[in-house]
């Protein structure tokens, strides 16, 4: 388990965390989300003690990481956002190397090779890491990080440089691993958080966001119900008689997709349903719509919203 | 510590740093042998010793440049320092990984004595004291070396820095010379590496200079964890 309470990180004058608290639970997959620069990595180098922090508490399974460092450090297994390799050790010399590091107590040879089977490495086991792949390197990085069987893992976007195939099998290892470990996994990809994780902590500019699982996020997050129709005709005409349309808010934005083609984004009045009205009005002008959808906002429009300093806030409350 | 030590004389000896090192110290120790022994006919190895500083000097920059510097640079000592071991045994066994790849080079005296004990009797207290004496010396500039490395992520900065630094503790005797105020003086006398090392090699066992190299060990091995330990807190 890991509490953060008030967790804050000054570097001179910028704040890269400022005040932030989070709990994730035994059996738990959670999701650090944000835009680069928010602090993600800051957070997760202060969790394994790799730096201090200014203000605030880290518990790993109750254990303060900056009181008790060597305690705290025994129980996470850390994957940095660069795998910290050695690049003139064979794979097998490094992991034998992290395992004699971390003090582990289980049979090295079943031990290691277990690990090595869960993130298939065993065909490289005597390369040299110098020499691997970028996502053979970002596996053996992972596997650092599972020696000793750590009850706390911690994963700086770990899927990066992987290959399609790749990244499935790393996110269904994570979900695995997730069942008997506390992971956090930090990403700005949205869709492996929206894959993998159980909860999402958003972090933006050093503060936390919103603090949601994904289904409440999306559902708090879509009180829009825009509606997005592509109309082929002439723009201020279309305009004006889509304003005229009952139900029609406003339009909030228009653009060219394609020459005389223009997308309008429009906000009807509460929950009416204006789809009609609007095909109506559009046909009796002898014009076509190419294209209509109601926007449904994806945890990449949340995200987007969230971070853009709109003025939705989430609060866990929302729920 | 041992993990850290293990890893640090493999890492020696997959690179050419190691053999290097020892190659440089084996072929200029010899030379120095074959000139300052065997061809003036003498089985005193004193001046042997005593010329091997300067090789010293050189080479150890070269042991210890990337000690500290590659594994900032290689983001490698987020591994180091996120794992469960103290600060001290981390420092303690990059030291020893650099001393024992030293010791293998020094070692390499022992033949000359063995070689010379063919022509007469060798004087082997006054060899080992100049073993001692070498290793002494060499532990000190390795621990000097590595608080310079930790100071910089770049491995030609920490070896020049290293360079001159360890010249400077070798000089300061001599600049001494040239300070009118005669406690600075003799200060400055008391931290040359070259006075310390010269009485090693007229085979004086002084108690005082083993004390001094401990303790430049001691001091700059401290110093290194603290710059450790302050990163922490940057």
């Amino acid at each position: 388990m890991i509490e953060v309470v008030n967790l804050s990180k000054q570097f001179g004058d910028i704040k890269a965390v400022d005040h932030i608290s989070f709990t994730a639970h035994d059996g738990e997959i959670l999701g650090f989300l944000g835009p680069n620069g928010a602090g993600k990595s800051t957070t997760m180098n202060i969790l394994t003690g790799f730096i201090s922090s200014t203000d605030g508490k880290a518990l790993i399974d109750g254990i303060d990481i900056l009181e008790e460092p060597q305690k705290a450090k025994a129980r996470i297994g850390y994957l940095p956002e660069q795998p910290p390799l050695y690049m003139d050790m064979t794979v097998k010399e490094y992991l034998c190397f992290i395992y004699d590091l971390k003090k582990c107590k289980l049979p090295r040879n079943t031990h290691l090779a277990d690990i090595c089977r869960l993130v298939k490495i065993e065909h490289v086991y005597k390369r040299l890491i110098r020499n691997l792949s970028k996502g053979y390197k970002q596996r053996v990085g992972l596997a650092q990080a599972l020696v000793g069987n750590p009850n706390v893992l911690i994963l700086d976007e770990p899927t990066v440089g992987l290959d399609p195939q790749q990244i499935i099998d790393i996110r269904n290892l994570i979900k695995k691993l997730g069942k008997n470990h506390t992971v956090v996994l930090s990403s700005h990809i949205l869709s492996e958080v929206q894959a993998v994780c159980d909860r999402i902590v958003v972090i933006n500019q050093g503060k936390i966001v919103a603090d949601d699982t994904e289904e409440h996020l999306s559902k708090t997050m879509s009180s829009d119900h825009r509606l997005y129709v592509k109309i082929e005709g002439p723009r201020e005409q279309v305009f004006e008689v889509l304003d005229d349309v009952p139900g029609v808010e406003q339009i909030t934005d228009v653009y060219e997709r394609e020459p005389g083609v223009y997308e309008y984004r429009i906000q009807p009045e509460d929950d009416r349903d204006i789809r009609k009205g609007i095909f109506a009005a559009v046909a009796e002008n002898g014009w076509y719509i190419v294209e209509m959808k109601s926007l449904e906002l994806s945890l990449e429009d949340i995200f987007i919203r969230l971070t853009m300093g709109d003025s939705l806030k989430l609060k866990k409350g929302a729920k | 510590m041992g993990a850290v030590f293990r890893r640090e004389v493999l890492s020696y000896f997959t690179s050419p740093i190691g053999y290097i090192v020892l190659a440089a110290f084996y072929a200029s120790s010899a030379f120095l042998f074959v000139a300052s022994a065997l061809q003036s006919g003498s089985t005193q190895l004193n001046s042997v010793y005593s010329a091997l500083f300067v090789v010293v000097l050189v080479l150890i920059p070269i042991l210890t440049m990337r000690t500290m510097s590659e594994e900032k640079r290689q983001k490698t000592d987020q591994c180091l320092l996120t794992s469960p071991i103290s600060l001290p045994s981390l420092v303690l066994g990059k030291f020893f990984g650099a001393f024992l790849v030293y010791v293998m080079s020094v070692a390499i005296t022992l033949v000359y004595a063995v070689v010379v004990s063919f022509f007469a009797k060798p004087d082997w207290t006054v060899i080992f004291g100049n073993i001692t004496g070498m290793l002494l010396l060499g532990g000190a500039y390795i621990a000097v070396g590595i608080f310079v490395s930790s100071l910089t992520e770049n491995q030609m900065i920490s070896a020049v820095i290293s360079f001159f630094f360890m010249v400077a503790l070798y000089i300061i005797g001599y600049i001494a010379e040239f300070i009118p105020v005669d406690w600075i003086a003799t200060a400055l006398k008391s931290f040359s590496f070259a006075t310390r090392y010269e009485g090693f090699t007229y085979g004086l066992f002084d108690l005082s200079n083993v004390l001094f190299f401990l303790s430049v060990i001691a001091a700059f091995l401290f110093l290194t964890v603290r710059v450790l330990e302050k990163r922490r807190w940057a």
